[in-house]
């Protein structure tokens, strides 16, 4: 194998890049990146970088020291347009092809957009790039921001605006924000943030436009008054970026569809990250993006798929203050049992929340708990890998 | 030279935060011996005092960080700066943390950590070599 190349110059195609140089791939590395800034750090952005406690230094994933050593060929600003049919020639937008023996797909995901035109004003929060621009705006005085859709990136959002002194309005089409991920129990006890932090939450409502022509003054829900804004920040989810790989033989279904090792259909290209389908699932978590490429690259050098991803899933979010952490898998129907403190008063001192379904934990959910989260984190690490041992 | 708390408020296999600025975590390890760090990971703002203490190695609660005690540095990504270590001393059953002033030295590469029950020295030669991902 002579020249990988990573697709994607994103967290997971990071990790790609130093796994493949650490499993002992020593010939040609070259990663594209559509942006032009190296690889960054997402989650910040909605938080320490949007309050301007992080700069963009802090953003960095990697050194120039660390950089020199990958000793990679970068083509930033550059977007991927294609792979063809055997999947050995990445074809770029500038008409160039590069031939290459193995491909790591990390494209990652793109922020959905509200549908029509927006006016200026209208904000998504995906990249460097968006944060900038919003943070921007969002220095220029007190503001009315409206954030629609209640998930993670618009709670933290919300919460970065209200710390910054301006006032804000969150919609959300769902009768709770949160609810897949935590459940209905705990999803109302981290509803009970926005309200404490005094930001408005609107639950049950979808968003049936904008106002304003250049610039946005309002959002029309579909039911209720008409919600005035300077600043519309959309956080309505993500769409994996497959659509360069729209004449390749991959299977593309929400995603890169991969067996459980990261492999597609053709064993020299592996997908990683918010992109990837692995085995069924698909993870938009900074820690699935930070495991996967291990097994995927110590698949690709061997040819054939010889590991696994095994991992709980992890995912944090701070907000109002509060720090939240999930670990596990929870279904609904699973009990929920308050450990630690007091999950009425979520800010108050914090809590810890067990899942737990014929005996057995199945996630952890914590508030301002991160010892006694990891300790259980932890324990459904082992309890899976019992579990795994076991089958095999 | 600031004072933490009594000695046998701080268990084996526990830490405290001390709320100096930056604030320093103080670890007692299972092995008896007394370390203390910035508290704040390198990586992202989480405090290393409620992390997952093994060995001489403390693993950050949010990313998973770890970094060595003895050296501040990362033992695995995603931090990849270490931390500043300082001394520790007991005096009169009473925990004491000497602040390392220099940042970004060597200085605190040098400072030797006391062990104050059981009395194991570890050779600050040996093992010292730090495992990078």
């Amino acid at each position: 194998m002579r020249t990988v190349t990573v697709v994607g110059a994103s967290l997971s195609g990071l990790y790609a890049a130093r796994e493949l140089r650490s499993q002992g791939f020593d010939g040609r590395l070259v990663v594209i990146g559509d942006e032009l800034h190296r690889p960054y750090d997402r989650p910040p952005l909605s938080k320490g970088f949007l309050t301007g406690r992080t700069d963009e230094a802090g953003l960095e994933l990697a050194d120039p020291e660390e950089t020199a050593e990958l000793d990679a060929e970068w083509l930033l600003g550059t977007r991927a347009r294609g792979l063809d049919p055997r999947g050995r020639t990445v074809v770029l937008d500038d008409g160039r092809t590069l031939s290459t023996d193995a491909v790591v797909i990390a494209t990652g995901a793109s922020a959905r957009r509200l549908p029509g035109r927006h006016p200026a004003g209208v904000h998504t929060l995906r990249t460097l790039d968006d944060a900038l621009a919003l943070r921007h705006e969002l220095t220029r005085g007190p503001r009315r921001v409206v954030v629609i859709g209640a998930g993670f990136i618009g709670a933290e959002t919300a919460s970065s605006c209200a710390a910054l002194g301006h006032e804000v309005t969150v919609v959300e089409a769902a009768p709770l924000p949160l609810v897949p991920q935590l459940g209905p129990d705990m999803a109302a006890v981290c509803a009970r943030l926005h309200q404490r932090a005094g930001v408005r939450l609107i639950t049950g409502t979808g968003v049936a436009g904008l106002r304003g022509t250049d610039t946005v003054s309002g959002v029309v829900p579909a039911h209720g008054a008409l919600l005035p804004a300077d600043i519309v920040v959309a956080g309505v989810g993500v769409t994996p970026n497959t659509d360069w790989l729209a004449g390749s033989t991959l299977a593309l279904n929400d995603g890169v569809l991969c067996d459980d090792g990261c492999t597609t259909s053709l064993p020299h290209v592996v997908a990683v990250g918010d992109v990837a389908r692995i085995g069924g699932l698909r993870a938009e978590h900074w820690t699935a993006a930070t495991e996967q490429p291990r097994v995927a690259v110590a698949n690709l050098l061997a040819g054939r798929t010889v590991e696994t991803v095994r991992s709980v899933p992890y995912f944090w979010s701070d907000q109002y203050g509060a720090r939240i952490q999930f670990a596990g898998r929870r279904e609904d129907g699973d009990t929920v049992r308050i450990t630690e403190g007091d999950a009425v008063d979520p800010a108050g001192g914090g809590f810890l929340a067990l899942y737990e379904r014929a005996g057995r934990t199945t996630a952890v959910l914590a508030v301002d708990r991160p010892r006694s989260f990891m300790r259980v984190r932890r324990e459904l690490v082992r309890a899976k890998e019992r579990v795994e041992s076991a089958t095999r | 030279m600031i004072p933490v708390c009594r000695l046998e408020d701080l268990p084996e296999g526990e830490s405290v935060r001390v709320e100096t600025t930056p604030p320093v975590a103080v670890f007692h390890t299972e092995e008896g011996e007394l370390y203390a760090v910035d508290d704040t990971c390198t990586h992202q703002d989480a405090s290393l005092s409620q992390g997952w203490l093994e060995g001489r190695q403390v693993e950050c609660p949010l990313h998973a960080a770890s970094f060595d005690l003895r050296t501040g540095q990362p033992t695995c990504l995603p931090a990849r700066r270490p931390v500043r270590t300082h001394r520790v001393t007991v005096e009169d059953g009473v925990v004491h943390v000497h602040l390392t002033v220099a940042e970004g030295t060597a200085a605190w590469a040098r400072s030797t950590p006391v062990v104050p029950s059981a009395p194991q020295a570890h050779s600050p030669s040996a093992a010292e070599g730090t495992r990078t991902a």
